[in-house]
């Protein structure tokens, strides 16, 4: 057999969507209808949305216990809830944004758009891109079968030992969070994976690392981040496991463990994934702020660098979560410092962004509101953020409601507005029409003016002395009013997203058509039509900057983007870069859709639940099926150019 | 004005270490690597943290009977990967069934040796604080172990079949750097738990 057999060089073609060649590639791409095809697609684009549904689900559950807690909060010695449901409640709503919310949407606005950034026409990994969706919806399930049955978790969402050991915790809560986690880490691990590889081999010819979009650079710097750092915090939930159900002392002080173990391992995790959850979220302000106001964002590079740069030091913070433990001094000195430094790379992107706007002409669509109202949020967040990053102010602050206040300025602030934002940029690409202007301004402001109202007031409460997590307080003790007027604020905010999903509702029906490219923007997804075809690009662009649809408004533009490219149409193909120069290196030949990755995952299901339920015989036999299921789905293709046969 | 787009001649499909699943593979092992990482990080954090547990190690550095000789069968498994993917790239399929074929036996007799080591073992998991340490580590990487021999054993099986010549090998590749990722952990579990008490980190 001679090698030729094994390499091609790839046709050229202009691009146009309505072409026999279109017609092909849609026969080879698309996913069949009916439920076969929505249980076997592998294609990124449904994929993504789904991500983005379920996100959603779990924020929407999320949201619904937030206002059963805050109505219990809103009086002085409410009992709407006891003790325990409240402990429940609260531990769940924070899994719950934090987990399977905050996370898996970004991941799912990055699935759905980073082929189409990037000029491709699929994830690197199609099939581990379904694996990690469906790992992700079913450990979801898997944790919210325990809420519903009453076993959620109780001990908050960084869960501290000893109260998560079996000593003080004999149910079955901790551990239907415990094995919920490590399953849900296979799906955050699964997609980091995906991530990353496709940033290093799926860009089209010409896309070296500068002319990356902002989201390449923010969702990669946090997935590189999740394949470090996920490791541990399954091991922690490992470890707390085996204390549960195989009497090992990991945790257990009385024989030697370390409970503040429990603690550096979560942290090890939990600050860098806070990094992982907000820096692709601002990476969409990047972009969107580029349209919006109309010219490429201000110092890209040195925003590009700051991103990574606050990633690089997010590893060194994760003990300010832990000062008021009794470190030593050198430990908090030098943990302290970290924390602090990291206010620079941030403020290099707020003044970039500030100066993105500045001097730019501003279209106050409701997008560009939410993304200005992060800028505003992220100030607060990061002001109190950098006042707890002080070792004496954090004593006095910490576990008060001024943390509480600082996590939701960070999350909702970071992660929600400009997710909503996205979604008002990104909806017409997804869907072919546009969310209406009218309700999404109701929509911001109540959403804005309900969350200052509600969360805002929190930070006074904490100076008040208020501790979190308590299910009640007495009166007269200052804290009344605070209460009342944030429960007041976060109803607000609530029926403010309320608009948002009357929004879609009412524009998935009749909003106004948005064609290929509404907003006139300038990156690769704009180029193709709206709701893009399977194959997203009927030939492979070549790219010659930074924004190849607006290379002949930029005088700066050194070359010029090319629609006329690669053909490859033997088969499901998508062109393979290298990863610094976006040089063509190989044909790739892409998965078709199937099954495996389903069974793969519900294998898994019964792995946890069988662990849960300590049925070894089930254990066993459900690691069988994972081994035989990954065997069907791994093994070699021909018509994936696997084995050694002519192409 | 139009660029000229160049077009090369391309490999097709899987070859050498373009393909998305060889770089997947390498983050794979980052990722798997980061959890040994954590895991070394709290045996030391017990080994040097004044605390009640007893001795850390119970009973002592462990004897290095077993575990040197097992250390260096490992070794020799990676070399026979080695050597048999060294073959498959110059066209040899015998090479390769060999090479596959002698890693799987020298895996599992890694396996079968780290069992007696376990028997050996006058604690258990629930014993005591080393006892968890050393159990759950080593035995995690048994796992990595059995995971690695199962994925010899199919490329083995799919060696045999013919799917894999001069070009076509990346699968094999991609199973040698695992395998390989395999031994090379065993090497940082070896000096932490059997040569840093010999250096004197731990409570006695």
């Amino acid at each position: 057999m001679t090698s030729s057999e094994y390499t091609r060089a790839p046709d050229l073609a202009d691009t146009a969507y309505d072409s026999p060649l279109a017609e092909r590639l849609n026969s080879l791409w698309e996913t069949s209808p009916g439920l076969h095809g929505f249980l076997t697609t592998v294609d990124h684009k449904e994929i993504g949305l789904r991500y983005i549904i379920t996100a959603f689900a779990f924020l929407i559950l999320g949201g619904i216990e937030a206002l059963i807690f805050r109505v219990q909060l809103a009086v002085p010695n409410a009992n709407l809830l006891t003790p325990t449901e409240y402990n429940e409640l609260f531990s769940t709503h924070g899994v719950s944004m934090i987990f399977l919310y905050a996370s898996p949407v970004l991941s799912g606005f990055s699935v759905y758009l980073w082929p189409l950034l990037l000029g491709a026409r699929d994830m690197a990994l199609p099939r581990l891109n379904a694996f990690t969706y469906w790992t992700f919806l079913l450990s979801g399930i898997f944790i919210y079968v325990g809420v519903f049955m009453g076993y959620g978790p109780n001990d908050g969402w960084f869960n501290y030992v000893p109260y998560a050991t079996r000593t003080y915790n004999p149910g079955p809560n901790q551990d239907f969070y415990a094995l919920g986690m490590i399953f849900l880490g296979i799906s955050t691990t699964g997609g980091a994976v995906n991530f990353i590889v496709t940033m290093l081999r799926m860009r089209a010819p010409g896309m070296s690392i500068n002319r990356m979009p902002m989201l390449i650079w923010g969702t990669l710097t946090a997935n590189v981040a999740n394949l470090l750092v996920v490791p541990a915090v399954r091991l922690d939930f490992f470890l707390l496991w085996l204390d549960r159900h195989a009497g090992t002392h990991f945790f257990d002080a009385g024989a030697g463990g370390q409970p503040l173990l429990w603690q550096h391992l979560f942290w090890i995790f939990g600050h860098p994934w806070v990094y992982a959850i907000v820096l692709p979220a601002m990476s969409m302000v990047s972009d969107g702020l580029a349209v919006f106001c109309r010219r490429p964002l201000v110092g890209f590079t040195a925003v590009a660098l700051a991103t990574v740069g606050t990633m690089v030091l997010g590893f060194g913070v994760w003990t300010h979560h832990m000062f008021s433990t009794g470190l030593p001094v050198m430990s908090l000195s030098f943990f302290s410092a970290a924390s602090i430094i990291i206010v620079l790379p941030s403020a290099v992107s707020i003044f970039a962004w500030l100066a993105t706007v500045y001097t730019g002409r501003p279209m106050y669509v409701t997008p560009f509101l939410f993304f200005a109202g992060f800028l505003v949020l992220f100030v607060i967040g990061g002001v109190s953020g950098f006042m707890t990053g002080f070792v004496p102010s954090d004593w006095q602050l910490t576990d008060t409601y001024f943390v509480v206040a600082h996590i939701h300025y960070v999350l909702i602030g970071i992660n929600v507005f400009p997710v909503i934002g996205a979604l008002y940029t990104w909806f017409p690409k997804f869907t072919g029409r546009m969310l209406d202007e009218r309700l999404g301004r109701w929509n911001f402001w109540l959403m804005f003016i309900g969350f200052n109202l509600g969360f805002f007031p929190m930070h006074i409460s904490g100076l008040l002395g208020m501790p979190r997590r308590i299910y009640t307080y007495s009166d007269g003790l200052g804290w009344d009013t605070v209460n009342m007027i944030t429960t007041i604020g976060s109803f607000i905010f609530a029926f403010g997203f309320l608009f948002l999903l009357i929004n879609v509702a009412v524009s998935l029906r009749s909003g106004r058509i948005a064609g290929s490219n509404p907003w006139d923007a300038g990156t690769l997804e704009w180029s193709t039509t709206s709701p893009p075809p399977p194959y997203n690009f009927v030939v492979i662009p070549t790219v010659a900057s930074r924004n190849p649809l607006w290379e002949d408004r930029i005088p700066a533009s050194v070359g010029h983007s090319s629609f006329h490219g690669y053909v490859l149409d033997h088969g499901k193909e998508a062109i393979g870069t290298d990863g610094i120069d976006g040089q063509p290196a190989v044909i790739i030949k892409m998965p078709h859709d199937t099954g495996w990755p389903l069974v793969t995952a519900l294998a898994t299901t019964v792995f946890f639940a069988a662990l849960l339920l300590e049925w070894w015989w089930l254990v066993a036999l459900s690691v069988l099926g994972i081994i035989v299921s990954l065997y069907g789905w791994l093994a070699p293709r021909p018509q994936l150019g696997q084995m050694a046969e002519p192409v | 004005m139009e660029r000229v787009i160049p077009t090369p001649s391309l490999p097709v499909g899987s070859i050498g270490s373009s393909p998305p699943g060889y770089v997947g593979m390498i983050c794979l092992i980052l990722t798997e690597a980061s959890v040994f990482v954590y895991l070394e990080f709290s045996y030391y954090y017990f080994a040097v943290e004044p605390h009640a547990g007893g001795t850390f190690p119970a009973g002592g550095p462990p004897s290095m009977q077993l575990s040197l000789p097992n250390t260096i069968i490992l070794l020799l498994s990676s070399v026979a990967v080695w050597w048999g993917e060294r073959g498959i790239r110059q066209g040899s399929v015998r090479q390769l069934n060999w090479g596959l074929g002698l890693g799987i036996v020298f895996g599992l007799i890694f396996i079968m040796v780290q069992a007696k080591e376990w028997a050996n073992k006058t604690f258990t998991i629930a014993s005591n604080l080393y006892g968890s340490n050393f159990f759950t580590t080593t035995g995690f990487h048994l796992a990595h172990v059995s995971a690695g021999v199962l994925m010899l054993i199919a490329l083995f099986i799919w060696s045999l079949r013919g799917y894999f010549d001069n070009m076509r090998n990346t699968y094999v590749s991609i199973g040698a750097l695992y395998w390989h990722f395999v031994d090379a952990v065993w090497l940082t579990l070896f000096f932490t738990f059997y040569l840093s008490p010999r250096l004197g980190v731990g409570q006695s």
